[in-house]
């Protein structure tokens, strides 16, 4: 048991520690300044400032550390990304953007797609030009993925799509989507049914709409496809072989150590607050039930990471994903929003005021996070369907009656 | 970077779980909580012989040399199989300290023999305050020619009715400073004066009441330095901690495993009742818990056994979110295990009564909440 890295990673590590010194000077005044008031997480200004802090990413070779280097990445370890991860949050510096894309597109391109669909879209994947957005979600394919009702005809070369998508992030602003459609209506299971499919976003009868969510900003749409042709050639796997191809998509880091590191900086930023904070003479610190909450958030950030490292180990060591590893990103959702209420909690009438009110504490940070927070447990897969998969995949308890 | 267990960590935990499973079954657990020693002498020598007693203490003195770590990875087989006996009291509570802060004859004397089996020790630490610090310690130790003189009362002494040796937590001198004046003796439980009697449990552990009126302990018997105790306490009470610790997740996984068969065998509705979402919620919160326990006991035990300075954050940490999550696990193991849950006959209150005991040993999760709170200058 030895938490080292190897003098590689150390060197490695090295190296981002000192790019990071050299190029947060340059971050503008707002970023990581609870006091200075940033632009909104949708604007544009936001987004063309993820976009200048990605090409800096890029250039000095820190984004898809772990992709290969014949689609652009920089072919490091698996060890070297999560040392990436790990600056980066210490550091509290932003990270690339078009995550999706670099994140879960890519890498399902990778696993299934064509030498010419990987040449086409990874490396500008990579440099952000083409920014991803995934359509799988639908109205009423939500935790049900798989009642996809976007329909595929074939039309000679090409497939005319017609149907809804819907909680597409970053949708406003993509150029590229990966689309799971309904190709055959009559397959044997419904799983059967579905293709996978590259979308030009810019294509004519894609509309994109905006869908506002409880803190007030956009960040996912609604996306209608009224007869837009996709081209044969953009189909990633075989037809109705779709579900496969999502679910099929290369497995990341499972450590999770830059979440973990992040949560344990909002663990201190909370204690700081509480130290800061005077009700009744005396800081909310001191406080026997204030300090009994923190000190637990302190602890369960520690027991969020020795998980992490425990499933990064089993990856380590060629093994399957055990226990271990399901269960801390279900932890780590649920422990933010604990935190993010004790937060507004903690600001007592204060924490009525919205971002950008006169007197909000630190310019509403802990509004807009307490209210972002309640999404967690449904993105991505919601606590319930998490719960499920850990039971029946991890525990192997029997499947539930559908 | 590897947070697993090494090889030889993995043999020792196999062969200790298809030891413990043969050799201590649940029906000898709950014989033993009726029995009056409280343990089998012939499954302690089998321990022995398998070099589990001095499995952390030096060859040099009939012990393994393995890390606190290793012996962490026992200690859970053994709070999985719930071993009844003074495992914990001899090895950790009074083997250790004498390992690290006794004289040569001292560690030459006893270690060996506790190696063997030969010899059976507690510690006498904990008085009716229930305190865990220095200022708890009132048990008084006043010189006398080449003695000194023990006098007072000690509570939840565990299985002191059976040790051969008390290591017993005396004040030396009172002062403002209570870290200071407190003396470790090494106090022969046949002496004169010492009356003990054994407490009536939920578990069945045999905890004691121990009185000592008048004994006389040589002053050669001292463990460490006169008045110099509480540094070498707070060692044993981070180690304890962790030990604590290791046997909760034992238990912890135990309910978890079999609570997940029983859910899967258990036909309710035309069906296994593990097919519910309300039960697979329960079993994954219990996984979440239980695999972090199982992360933040190995972390700490890691940390102990380097040595490192944050082992009594490291120590806090752990038992807090142990304290939580044995018990929690304790109380959905019973539930869904429905109405055999909570008999007599199901091994399932053996574990729950463990559980809720082992909160409150060697502090629950507030007080350590309290204690990393001061670590961090919250």
């Amino acid at each position: 048991m030895d938490f080292a890295y190897s003098p590689k990673e150390e060197a490695f590590r090295k190296e981002v520690r000192d790019w990071l010194a050299e190029n947060m000077k340059e971050l503008p005044e707002w970023w990581g300044r609870p006091d200075v008031l940033g632009p909104e997480v949708d604007s544009e200004e936001y987004h063309q400032f993820s976009l200048w802090w990605h090409r800096k990413l890029y250039d000095a070779g820190f984004v898809g550390i772990a992709w290969p280097k014949e689609y652009g990445g920089r072919g490091a370890t698996l060890l070297e990304q999560v040392v990436f991860g790990e600056e980066i949050a210490k550091h509290r510096a932003p990270g690339p953007t078009n995550l999706l894309g670099i994140g879960w597109c890519g890498p399902t391109i990778m696993a299934a797609g064509t030498e010419e669909q990987k040449k086409r879209f990874l490396p500008k994947m990579l440099t952000a030009e083409e920014i991803w957005c995934q359509g799988f979600s639908e109205p009423e394919a939500g935790s049900d993925m798989v009642n996809v009702q976007t329909r595929a005809v074939e039309d000679g070369d090409d497939y005319i799509v017609n149907g809804q998508k819907v909680w597409t992030s970053g949708g406003h602003y993509a150029d590229w989507a990966v689309l799971l459609v309904l190709t055959d209506p009559d397959a044997p299971s419904r799983h059967r049914g579905l293709s996978y499919f590259l979308l030009d976003m810019h294509a004519p009868g894609v509309t994109v709409r905006p869908l506002r969510q409880m803190t007030g900003h956009s960040e996912f749409n609604e996306v209608f496809l009224d007869d837009v042709r996709i081209p044969k050639s953009l189909m990633v796997g075989e037809k109705n072989q779709g579900w496969y191809v999502a679910m099929g998509t290369l497995e990341f880091e499972r450590s999770g150590i830059g979440t973990s590191i992040a949560l344990e900086n909002t663990v201190k930023d909370l204690i700081k607050m509480a130290q800061e904070i005077e009700r009744n003479g005396q800081p909310l610190s001191k406080d026997p039930l204030i300090r009994q909450k923190l000190a637990q958030f302190y602890i369960e950030g520690n027991v969020l990471r020795y998980t992490g490292l425990r499933a990064l180990t089993g990856q380590l060591r060629g093994e399957r994903p055990g226990p271990e590893t399901v269960v801390g990103n279900l932890f780590g959702v649920e422990l933010n929003q604990r935190l993010q209420d004790v937060a507004v909690h903690l600001e007592g009438p204060y924490g009525r005021l919205m971002r950008g009110s006169k007197y909000a504490i630190g310019h509403g940070r802990w509004q807009y996070s307490f209210l972002r927070s309640r999404g967690n447990t449904i993105e991505t897969g919601t606590a319930e369907i998490k719960r499920n998969v850990i039971a029946q995949r991890a525990l192997g308890l029997p499947r539930d009656p559908r | 970077m590897d947070f697993g267990l090494g090889e030889e960590q993995v043999m020792l935990k196999t062969m200790a779980r298809d030891f413990l499973e043969k050799e201590c079954p649940k029906q000898l657990v709950k014989d033993m909580m009726e029995d009056e020693k409280g343990y089998s002498p012939e499954l302690w020598k089998k321990m022995a012989d398998l070099g589990w007693l001095g499995l952390a203490f030096p060859e040099e003195y009939g012990g393994v040399g393995s890390s606190f770590l290793d012996l962490a990875v026992l200690l859970e087989e053994m709070g999985r199989a719930l071993v009844p006996g003074p495992f914990v009291p001899t090895v950790v509570l009074a083997g250790m300290p004498i390992l690290a802060a006794g004289s040569e004859e001292q560690k030459a004397d006893l270690l060996p023999k506790i190696a063997n089996g030969d010899m059976i020790l507690t510690l006498a630490f904990t008085e009716p305050s229930g305190s865990l610090e220095a200022s708890g310690v009132t048990v008084k130790a006043t010189p006398a020619g080449e003695d000194f003189i023990i006098e007072g009362t000690k509570l939840f002494v565990p299985d002191a009715h059976v040790a051969d040796y008390l290591l017993c937590v005396a004040r030396t001198k009172d002062g403002p400073n209570k870290e200071e004046g407190i003396t470790l003796f090494l106090v022969d439980a046949r002496t004169d004066g010492i009356y003990t009697e054994v407490l009536k449990t939920m578990t069945g552990e045999k905890l004691c009441e121990v009185s000592f009126r008048n004994v006389a302990v040589p002053k050669k018997n001292i463990l460490g330095k006169l008045d110099q105790g509480w540094p070498i306490m707070k060692r044993v009470l981070d180690e304890a901690t962790v030990a604590e610790c290791a046997w909760m997740i034992g238990g912890a996984r135990w309910i978890l495993e079999t609570t997940i068969d029983y859910a899967k065998e258990r036909i309710q509705f035309g069906g296994p009742i593990g097919r519910f979402q309300a039960i697979q919620h329960k079993c994954a919160n219990m996984a979440v818990e239980v695999e972090g326990a199982t992360s933040i006991t190995y972390y700490a035990a890691w940390v102990v056994s380097e040595n490192d300075p944050n082992m009594t954050l490291a120590a806090s940490m752990a038992k807090a979110w142990c304290s939580d999550s044995y018990k929690h696990a304790a109380f959905e193991g019973v539930q869904i295990h429905g109405g055999i849950g909570f008999t007599w006959d199901h091994d399932m209150h053996l574990y729950f009564k463990r559980a809720k005991s082992s909160e409150v040993a060697f502090g629950d999760g507030d007080y350590h909440r309290e204690k990393v709170a001061k670590m961090l200058d919250i």
